[in-house]
């Protein structure tokens, strides 16, 4: 299914956001937040994971529905999760485009990284 | 056990609505409770699991060492680079970003905030227009009509609607939300949507064009609208033009929706010149909803000492500013830095993959009260005291008015203001001891 993605803040992404290696910040931000409908069109159920694919790079994240979702749209919470998937280029202004970006979301029966585990093939 | 305290009216540094009504109770030296903060601001305040210790990294892992070491390798660290980035300082105080500066300009490296991938747009776009600006006070005690553009600040400042916005009560705003039209324009119907007057949703990547025709139809030219822009409809955005042209105070407050998507700054610079369009029918005014508490703050500690608001780059001597060249993302995209020193951020996980991917090349000196994946990658690490609950100093709430921020509980950790005086110092030792060797 192709998508848009966006990224931004959640209460529980913010008031977890100074505790990032404890395993609520996992649960808060490592989500991808769908609309009811296209989680029907992937046949999955909310807590099941998807894999998301961008053109910078790919992500496996826990299905959460959200109704303020309109179809074809989706949303991680801002983060190590979401920014898997964001490119590096600036457009001269020094921000890269964290939302607005085109991704494909299918099933998937592959776990969701650990946020050490993001960061092991970087030497961490 | 010894009596508790009451700390009142102390400053939340949590977000840029720096809620200057915050209570805390302390006895036997700890946070107990605190009051009137929201979900973000109490969590901050109660803390965290923290560092204790300064970390060295020796064959591949990060081992304790003590502080003079800590600062002393840092020191060789920014000495031996030739351009360094010196990054992040939105979480700490003015006085921090003070000696950060001092810092940038002593290693001639390039001194960077968190804006750059926040704000960073609304800088710009604001340097290109001006701003029609207000304090919060102003917006409290006189807007009718509020608009919330790409933001949702329900989840992201919220107490912003309780004491400056929508549900807000002042002087010519008695009747609080009851009194006030609530406009909320964003690609999804956010928890803030939800409690608006009118929601207009538009397509990803379009606030350009919506306001463009928001333009148009202020200006009374509606008749080149064609019937749907970024998926808006023209006879709702028509609807949207009369309601901001009736007020008799506006405000637009703008989120990272519309400076993380296409257009990025040119979206801000158009939306400043809506907003001084329909200065032409009323009093309207406009204000980035600031994320980290002072973030703010470095952007006016570096405009009042370098001239310009963030991405300043000293490696010529004087500062030189151009983002989309000296922006931290930029230097770390093309591997135009050799070092870096991060200050109360977390860029391995707030960057794209491939710009935090490019930390992982280069030696990283990580000042900040956590643990985070900019840990992981780091070199060297220097726990510090929290600014705004263990160290005071002065914060700039979105609106640009300072404010001082309180110390609540004693840490016996340095602050990041004398981490930062300590590495510049050892950098002074350091350069005495190689001229005289020399």
């Amino acid at each position: 299914m192709l998508a848009t993605m966006i990224s931004g803040r959640t209460l529980a992404q913010g008031a977890r956001c100074e505790s990032k290696m404890a395993p609520e910040f996992f649960k808060a931000a490592a989500l991808c937040h769908l609309s009811e409908n296209d989680i029907k069109e992937l046949n999955i159920n909310e807590g099941e994971n998807v894999l998301l694919k961008s053109e910078f790079g790919q992500v496996v994240l826990a299905a959460k529905a959200d109704s303020g979702l309109p179809q074809g749209m989706v949303f991680i919470p801002m983060g190590p999760w979401a920014n898997m998937l964001v490119g590096k280029d600036t457009g001269g202004c020094g921000t890269p485009q964290f939302k607005g970006v085109a991704v494909d979301v299918a099933a998937t029966d592959s776990p969701v990284r650990s946020i050490r585990d993001l960061f092991s093939d970087l030497g961490a | 056990m010894t009596e508790s305290v009451m700390i009142k009216d102390a400053v939340c540094s949590f977000c840029g609505c720096l809620c200057d009504d915050i209570n805390v109770e302390v006895a036997e030296g700890k946070i107990q409770r605190v009051r009137h903060a929201c979900r973000l601001g109490s969590s901050k305040i109660m803390g965290h699991s923290r560092m204790q210790t300064p970390m060295i990294r020796k064959d591949g892992v990060l081992q304790p060492a003590s502080f003079d070491e800590a600062y002393r390798r840092a020191a060789e660290i920014l000495l031996a680079a030739k351009k360094p980035l010196l990054y992040g300082w939105a979480s700490t105080s003015c006085e921090a970003q003070k000696k950060g500066v001092l810092l940038a300009e002593e290693v001639g490296g390039v001194i960077d905030t968190t804006a750059t991938v926040c704000h960073g747009p609304s800088v710009i776009g604001i340097e290109e227009k001006g701003l029609p600006g207000a304090t919060l006070g102003q917006v409290k005690n006189r807007a009718d009509t509020i608009v919330f553009w790409g933001c949702n600040p329900v989840e992201a400042h919220p107490r912003h609607s309780l004491r400056y916005s929508s549900n807000s009560c002042g002087r010519f705003t008695e009747q609080g939300r009851a009194g006030r039209k609530i406009v909320v324009v964003d690609v999804r119907e956010t928890r803030t949507a939800k409690n608006a007057d009118k929601f207009v949703r538009i397509d990803p990547g379009c606030d350009y064009e919506v306001i463009s025709a928001l333009r148009m139809l202020v200006a009374g030219k509606g008749d080149v609208i064609v019937d749907t822009v970024g998926g808006a409809l023209k006879a709702d955005l028509a609807a949207l033009a009369e309601m901001l042209k009736a007020a008799r105070f506006g405000a637009v407050f703008f989120g990272l929706g519309i400076t993380h998507s296409k257009g990025r700054y040119k979206n801000i610079d158009n939306a400043l010149s809506l907003v001084a369009d329909l200065n032409q029918h009323t009093k309207f005014v406009i204000m980035p909803m600031r994320g980290h508490y002072n973030v703010g703050g470095a952007g006016q500690v570096l405009a009042w000492s370098s001239g310009y608001p963030m991405s300043v780059d000293y490696a010529r001597g004087a500062p030189y500013f151009n983002p989309g060249e000296t922006a931290a993302c930029d230097l770390l995209g093309r591997a135009d830095t050799d070092a870096a020193l991060i200050v109360a951020a977390d860029p391995v996980s707030n960057f794209p993959r491939e710009t935090a991917a490019a930390l992982s090349k280069i030696p990283v000196i990580q000042i900040d009260p956590y643990e985070n994946p900019t840990t992981l990658l780091s070199d060297v690490v220097i726990p510090c005291a929290i600014a705004g609950v263990e160290v005071e100093g002065t914060a700039y709430r979105m609106d640009g008015l300072a404010l001082r921020l309180r110390k609540m509980v004693d840490s016996s950790l340095p602050g990041d203001e004398q981490i930062i005086a300590e590495i510049i110092k050892n950098i002074r030792e350091l350069r005495q001891k190689a001229e005289g060797g020399a």
